[in-house]
């Protein structure tokens, strides 16, 4: 049995390892910039994650360690074998049971998180997101213009209003990627998918194209930009003057990929 | 010569591949002309021919080398030659490019041909890895940096960490449940020489008009549909691997189940032979699903099906869900024969019974059917309908508690233990350590607003190969290390050994480390420029990366050394009490001259008089038995 001794120092170690982890975790720099209420709550739960993580890890490497230097083979032990023990079914069960109530505790938050992130808010304004290899381009309806629908190679967006985007494919799979927004999802030729996201902070932000779409794939970025609502009406309406020409080359391509 | 044409061998193989690519552009011709290509000049098309050459080609390799003789021979009712087993043993090293049916033989051809895959693979991540090492670089172009990192990834998961472990598998199992071969030894040689033809077709792709399959592993429909020609070559490569695998896995449960030495009941099996017995399961239930995903992207290009065309009906993702129902289970078969090699190392090298190992083998089984019930965790940002994430991330967190319990009871085998810190116990202590850290990324990804951020970035790329290199790859180093005095009967250099681990593991965690940071940051994967601020860390990775490369070299080094003039071993050189450690180094062609009866469990170390196996008075000459049971080899 090691000492007494030498087993208050590995705790001892563990307890500091784990200390000087957590406080690393919070100083490293993770994220891009947070532009969204969602990639508040998307940060919590990656922080929360790696505080989980940490003692685990750290309990794994400790006890590696310290069989390392307690258990190894001395000079003239070459013929030695441990004690036979087979197992221990209290500690089997303890280390079944506390592993699965703190995942499922974890991914019950996620979905909390999951859940907060896609809620439909009183609110929402639509955008139209359609991508072509290798390009984004944008449509903002009627609702939003309140004329004839806008097309646009600029992502402009309100600050703080619920902006749910439908995303379209016209070739193959790409994804639309916020990563300011912390969310993601799938641009599939056949069907409409969606994501919503609150920006909350004013900038201009990379849009990244998130699955591999061809020769282009890491050039399909675009920008989009989160300025204040009198701004964006105003951008709006600028764009409402010079709509006829860019309205009317999108949509005849638009027809001919159809 | 007309002989030598006739005799199986490499020259009836180069024949009969000529023939085969005649057969292609005649058949293809006749198809065309008979659907209306009126001009000729359209009767010949390279695509056709290629699609039907890939099939036919290798088909007439594995027959012209003679992998399909017996049955050919039995189908035309001819004399066949029975299995005497003559063929066994290898005399030199021109015994190893030939149909062979010894499991010993065929191990070795699977872990050599596995390991040159590696090189290949590594060799084509440092190519990427110097176009990436900033921003904007002109080293390769767009097409050819997304062929390196899709011809990288099926290389090595198909051509390496899939057949490596059968590889193991092959030499060791036989020899732990104490079986004079494998149970379809055939089948066996057979499934090896499918490895070199998928091997060769998918390096091949770099030589295809329009350049190699360029849309990752994953080849996700539509875009791999309408890629150019080298496409064909994965689609009809992996048929091949899958093949290889599914043929292996057949031949290992019924290996396992019925040829068991007396005694050898199922909680006597050494934990490798659990390991490989969950992992087969899983290869027959899944590896099918993807030749079906192939095969449809396959008609889809050749014959437009339409499988995935939406604006024809097809279903884009219905791709995926096909695809990752192999291709998240093919992740347990990646490393379950990892940890069976790891819980003999533990126990072996602390010199205690494995901690739990009833627990140790239901984990497995746990794993293997949990693994079915998680694979559209790959597929939270794919437009899937949402509520199927839900059960999809409890399953997954819920399959972290049996690996949890593999890790926890490693530990606890070691505590109290007499280690022996030799290179195979560092590369099982190591592969804890980071298999660790690759885990605790993956329950991450099980959380789906994170999963949601940083699907499809460099965090994932940081996170499987966490699991690949720093977990499989680790079990695969601490297995060579700990087989290769049995396999050739020689001691490999313990100080490089150490080396070699030593700059692995630091080489790893240099680069795939900071990996997690750029895909939190906003890296995507598979891109071949970035924004200039990611320049300074993936300079950074680039520089580590070689670093990994050059330690595998002093592996490479180590082994051919060793292999070649290194101190002779004993035959049993860590003590360990499985059966394989009782027969001479190598074992004798037949592996047991003396039949072994089971009778106690596989790591009773520290048990006063415990032993595994006994082994019964020399064989008495054989009275009765069938035209050449056992026979010496005639050479």
């Amino acid at each position: 049995m090691p000492s007494r001794r030498a087993i208050g120092v590995a705790v001892a170690a563990a307890v500091i390892a784990t200390a000087i982890g957590i406080a690393i975790s919070f100083a490293i720099h993770w994220f891009p910039a947070q532009a969204s209420k969602q990639a508040h709550e998307t940060d919590t739960l990656y922080h929360v994650l790696v505080i989980a993580s940490i003692p685990i890890f750290v309990i794994v490497t400790t006890v590696i360690l310290f069989s390392v230097w307690q258990f190894r083979m001395r000079p003239g032990e070459e013929l030695k074998d441990g004690p036979p023990i087979h197992g221990n079914t209290r500690l089997e069960v303890f280390w079944t049971a506390i592993p699965t109530v703190l995942l499922l505790s974890l991914v019950g938050y996620s979905f909390v998180v999951l859940h907060n992130n896609e809620k439909k808010p009183a609110r929402e304004i639509q955008i139209e997101v359609t991508g072509q290899q290798f390009i984004w381009s944008y449509q903002y309806p009627s609702a939003l213009t309140g004329g004839p629908p806008i097309n646009s190679y600029q992502l402009y967006v309100p600050d703080g209003v619920s902006v749910q985007f439908n995303l379209h494919s016209k070739d193959v799979i790409h994804a639309f990627w916020v990563p300011a927004f912390r969310i993601q999802e799938d641009v599939v030729p056949g069907i409409t998918t969606h994501w919503r996201a609150t920006p909350d902070r004013l900038g201009s932000y990379p849009v990244v194209c998130n699955l591999l779409c061809g020769l282009g794939h890491s050039l399909m970025r675009s920008t989009v930009h989160v300025v204040t609502p009198a701004r964006f009406q105003a951008w709006i309406a600028s764009q409402r003057a010079t709509a006829g020409a860019g309205a009317g080359t999108s949509s005849a391509a638009g027809g001919a990929s159809g | 010569m007309a002989a030598r044409l006739r005799a199986p061998g490499f020259y009836r193989a180069g024949l009969l591949m000529v023939g085969a690519l005649l057969f292609a552009a005649a058949l293809t011709w006749i198809v065309r002309m008979a659907t209306g290509h009126t001009t000729y000049q359209h009767y010949l098309s390279p695509n056709a021919i290629l699609t039907v050459a890939l099939l036919a080609v290798p088909l007439a390799f594995l027959v012209g080398i003679g992998g399909f003789d017996y049955w050919f021979y039995w189908a035309l009712g001819k004399p066949t030659r029975p299995e005497d087993h003559s063929g066994h043993g290898a005399y030199s090293w021109k015994d190893y490019f030939r149909i062979n049916t010894d499991h010993k033989v065929i191990g070795v051809q699977y872990l050599v041909n596995s390991f040159f895959f590696l090189l290949v693979g590594g060799l084509l991540a440092m190519l990427m890895r110097a176009q990436l090492a900033q921003p904007g670089s002109h080293f390769v172009d767009a097409n050819t940096f997304n062929g390196l990192f899709s011809v990288h990834a099926t290389l090595l998961i198909f051509l390496f960490m899939v057949p490596v472990f059968a590889g193991f598998g092959n030499y060791v199992i036989p020899l732990m449940i104490g079986a004079p071969d494998m149970a379809f030894p055939r089948l066996n040689a057979l499934s090896f020489w499918l490895l070199p033809v998928a091997g060769m077709m998918m390096l091949g792709s770099f030589f295809a008009p329009g350049g190699a399959f360029a849309d990752g592993w994953t080849a996700y429909a539509p875009l791999s549909v309408n890629a150019p020609i080298g496409q064909t070559f994965f689609s009809i490569g992996v048929q091949f691997a899958g093949a290889s695998s599914i043929m292996t896995a057949l031949n290992f449960l019924v290996t396992i189940i019925t040829m068991r030495a007396p005694g050898m009941s199922f909680f006597r099996m050494p934990l490798l032979v659990w390991a490989n017995f969950a992992t087969s399961l899983l290869v027959v239930i899944a590896t099918p699903f993807i030749a079906a995903s192939q095969f449809f992207v396959l008609l889809d290009r050749a014959l437009g099906f339409n499988f995935f065309n939406a604006a024809k009906g097809g279903d884009v993702l219905m791709y995926q869900h096909v695809f990752w129902f192999y291709s998240h289970p093919a992740v347990y078969i990646m490393i379950l024969p990892g940890f069976g090699i790891i819980s003999e190392i533990i126990a072996v090298k602390s010199r205690k019974p494995i901690f739990g190992y009833r627990m140790m083998a239901f984990s497995l089984l746990a794993i293997v059917g949990l693994g079915f019930t998680v694979w559209a965790h790959h597929m939270f940002t794919s437009g899937m309908a949402s509520w199927i994430r839900i059960p999809m991330a409890i399953t997954t967190a819920i399959i972290a508690v049996p690996t949890g319990i593999k890790v926890f009871s490693w530990l606890a085998t070691l505590w109290r233990g007499v280690l022996h810190l030799d290179t195979a116990m560092l590369f099982a202590l190591g592969f804890i350590t980071t298999f660790t850290m690759g885990g605790i990324s993956g329950i991450m990804l099980a959380m789906v607003p994170f999963d949601i951020h940083v699907s499809a970035t460099y965090f994932i790329v940081a996170h499987i190969h966490y699991v690949l290199f720093g977990g499989s790859l680790m079990t695969i180093f601490a297995g060579v290390y700990y087989w290769f005095p049995k396999m050739t009967g020689r001691m490999c250099d313990e100080r490089l050994g150490k080396w070699h681990f030593w700059t692995t593991f630091v080489f790893v965690n240099l680069t795939f480390g900071p990996m997690h940071i750029l895909g939190l940051q906003g890296m995507p994967r598979r891109v071949s420029t970035y924004a200039s601020q990611f320049a300074g860390m993936n300079l950074f990775i680039s520089i580590a990366s070689f670093g990994l490369g050059l330690s595998t070299l002093i592996f490479v080094y180590n082994i051919v050394t060793s292999w070649r003039g290194g101190p002779r071993s004993v035959a049993n050189p860590w003590r360990g009490m499985t059966l394989e450690w009782q027969v001479s180094s190598p074992p004798p062609v037949f592996n047991f001259d003396r039949l072994p009866t089971v009778v106690g469990g596989p790591y009773e170390y520290g048990v006063p008089g415990a032993v595994h196996g006994i082994f019964g008075p020399a064989p008495a000459p054989v009275v009765g038995a069938g035209a050449g049971m056992v026979r010496a080899p005639s050479e």
